[in-house]
């Protein structure tokens, strides 16, 4: 809510790209069904880092679908200022790209190539039918040599790692060259090196002018971003810079203050309390 | 420096860039070989294929029964092995089988109802004539899809979808039982088609199931790339802007089609739409565009391969097809689980 008071006041703010407007999102049917969603209004700031954090089942990952385009809910979601739902679908793809959880269902593709992974990356850039241009393969190769995955181009995907894993799907998104970059645990099976690779990535990518929204458990790498978006119960409880005092109160309390935010140098640090 | 970085990727990948090709460059030299083989399997043997020329009856045992049975084998199998791969890819899962919309059981229904409405009265009879059994088989399975996506409720639902498959599946089964316990008269020629068998298939038969084997591979490949974004998940393909909707339709048609036209052909051939995709799987990765080429292939060559072995193993008894792919195709996959498991 922070973020859109300050656009009614007319501060120097850098421009939206990615918006809601009371966002309300369910899961389940009948009897089951969970409101996850609660009216989210949000500003995400482009050319900017965003984590969004909060407890289990605050509603994190909802959003993040919500936000990509991939999840029926009521409410708008604009990208640019331009409402998604009445953007064609490959526009909207190659404005905005998602990862997905790790895991989320993508088994099925572990006979697919390390390289025919990243490479469905460029399908919102490719005509139907059409063969991939040298600018596809060009975008390909740059975003597994980001992940430092271009020497398994050849493997299937199913004998990886988890960790080498989660940096193909992370080409695979890097190759859209969208604008906007949404992550969903990123940093799932990395090691400290890799988090610490994604982590310069992300920080060149922002400098480069894109807008990357990740959803981060670890508290810690979460605070390491531009701003923070804390989340419960499928309500935003407090959005702003990672350096604000209110933040790391708000983050304290969603966490029913068993942890403490303590700082360490120019960073933020959160140990269980 | 490490080996890796000396090492040009580049070579890597078109070194088995190339495999799908040489996969397919071998099944096409095994349905050769095959081809031969099924032209000789006979009382006559391979010297009717070398009289063809100087004796009519040897050139009409090879040419009127022998060679639309091989050709037929291979057409069937590879609709079967392409409409195997498309349901793996469309279901996201490596154990769907083409049978699963319900077509196998909608077509046992269709001849089990032509069966027994042969001889009840004129009308019938006549009608049965006309559509003939290839017929009501064909309408039986297109109708049982139809009555599944009616269920799902379109094709928005993946899990909606394979669940209406099973119960359209169960049902029409059990209907099927019905008939056939009512008029026991039918029962062998029933028992015949739920066997699967390549015997009576003849050149027309080949031609239309070549016809719409081929008109069903070219819309597979050129639905292949939206197969590949599936793979990763519906959620991904449509942060992609895959249309998952219309995408789902065509590829639930292709299915329907080419199962639709085996099962009206062959009768219920088990295994080889489960089988071919698994067994291009274990020898190349690769994406869908290949494997539903591949897929057809190994279809085609493995009801061939089958056919050839039940026309000779106990000859001159002749074995149902049907059992032989199902031997086979089971202990193929009891290896593929004890590998799996091990």
């Amino acid at each position: 809510m922070n973020t859109v008071t300050s656009l009614i006041t007319g501060q120097l703010l850098p421009a939206a790209a990615l918006q809601t407007v009371d966002l309300h999102a369910t899961l389940g049917v009948a009897y089951n069904q969970r409101h996850v969603l609660q009216g989210v209004n949000l500003t995400l700031s482009a050319a900017r880092w965003t984590s969004i954090v909060g407890p289990n089942g605050a509603g994190k990952s909802t959003l993040l679908r919500a936000l990509a385009g991939v999840l029926p809910c009521v409410g708008d979601v604009l990208l640019h200022g331009q409402p998604m739902a009445r953007m064609a679908p490959r526009e909207r793809a190659r404005a905005l790209a998602w990862l997905a959880q790790n895991g989320a269902g993508e088994a099925s593709a572990d006979d697919l190539t390390v390289y025919d992974v990243a490479l469905l990356g460029r399908m919102p850039h490719q005509a139907w039918l059409a063969s991939p241009s040298p600018a596809d393969h060009a975008a390909v190769e740059r975003a597994l040599r980001q992940t430092q995955a271009w020497d398994w181009q050849c493997r299937p995907l199913g004998v990886l790692s988890g960790g080498e894993r989660q940096r193909v799907l992370l080409a695979r998104l890097l190759a859209v060259e969208a604008d906007v970059m949404l992550m969903d645990e990123p940093l799932a099976n990395l090691d400290p090196p890799h988090q610490a690779d994604w982590i310069a990535l992300v920080r060149s990518l922002v400098k480069q002018g894109k807008t990357v929204v990740s959803v981060l458990h670890e508290i810690t790498l979460a605070l390491m971003a531009d701003e923070v978006v804390v989340m419960q119960q499928g309500r935003i409880v407090h959005a702003g810079s990672t350096h604000e005092k209110a933040a790391h109160r708000a983050l304290e309390a969603v966490f029913e203050h068993r942890i403490a935010i303590h700082a360490l140098g120019q960073r933020w640090v959160a140990l269980p309390d | 420096m490490n080996t890796a970085t000396l090492q040009p990727p580049l070579t890597d990948a078109r070194a088995s860039a190339s495999r799908p090709l040489w996969l397919a460059v071998g099944l096409v030299l095994c349905g050769g070989v095959l081809a031969v083989l099924g032209l000789g399997v006979g009382s006559t043997g391979l010297e009717a294929v070398w009289n063809m020329l100087a004796d009519p009856v040897a050139a009409q045992i090879v040419w009127e029964i022998r060679a639309p049975r091989t050709v037929g084998a291979f057409t069937a199998g590879a609709l079967l092995g392409l409409a195997g791969a498309v349901a793996q890819g469309l279901f996201r899962n490596p154990l769907a089988d083409p049978f699963l919309l319900g077509s196998a059981s909608g077509a046992s229904l269709g001849v089990a109802l032509a069966l027994a409405g042969l001889g009840v009265s004129p009308f019938a009879t006549g009608w049965v004539v006309r559509l003939g059994l290839t017929g009501a088989a064909f309408v039986g399975a297109v109708l049982a899809v139809l009555l599944t996506l009616a269920l799902a409720r379109g094709v928005q639902h993946t899990l909606r979808l394979l669940l209406a498959g099973v119960v359209v599946g169960v049902v029409l089964g059990a209907l099927t039982s019905l008939v056939t316990l009512t008029t026991p008269d039918i029962l062998q020629a029933m028992q015949a088609f739920m066997l699967g068998s390549t015997g009576f298939v003849g050149w027309a038969a080949c031609g239309l199931m070549a016809g719409i084997g081929f008109v069903c591979l070219l819309l597979a490949c050129g639905l292949s790339r939206l197969l590949d974004g599936l793979a990763l998940g519906e959620a991904t393909a449509l942060s992609l802007g895959l249309p998952l909707g219309p995408l789902r339709a065509a590829l639930v048609g292709v299915l329907a089609m080419a199962t639709g036209t085996a099962v009206a052909q062959t009768g219920l051939i088990a295994f080889v739409g489960l089988a071919a995709p698994h067994l291009v799987r274990a020898v190349v990765k690769t994406t869908h565009g290949w494997l539903v080429l591949l897929a057809s292939l190994m279809g085609g060559v493995l009801l061939m391969l089958a056919d050839t072995l039940a026309r000779g193993l106990l000859a001159p008894q002749e074995l149902p097809v049907g059992v032989l792919t199902a031997v086979l195709g089971g202990g193929y996959l009891l290896w593929l689980m004890r590998k799996r498991v091990g």
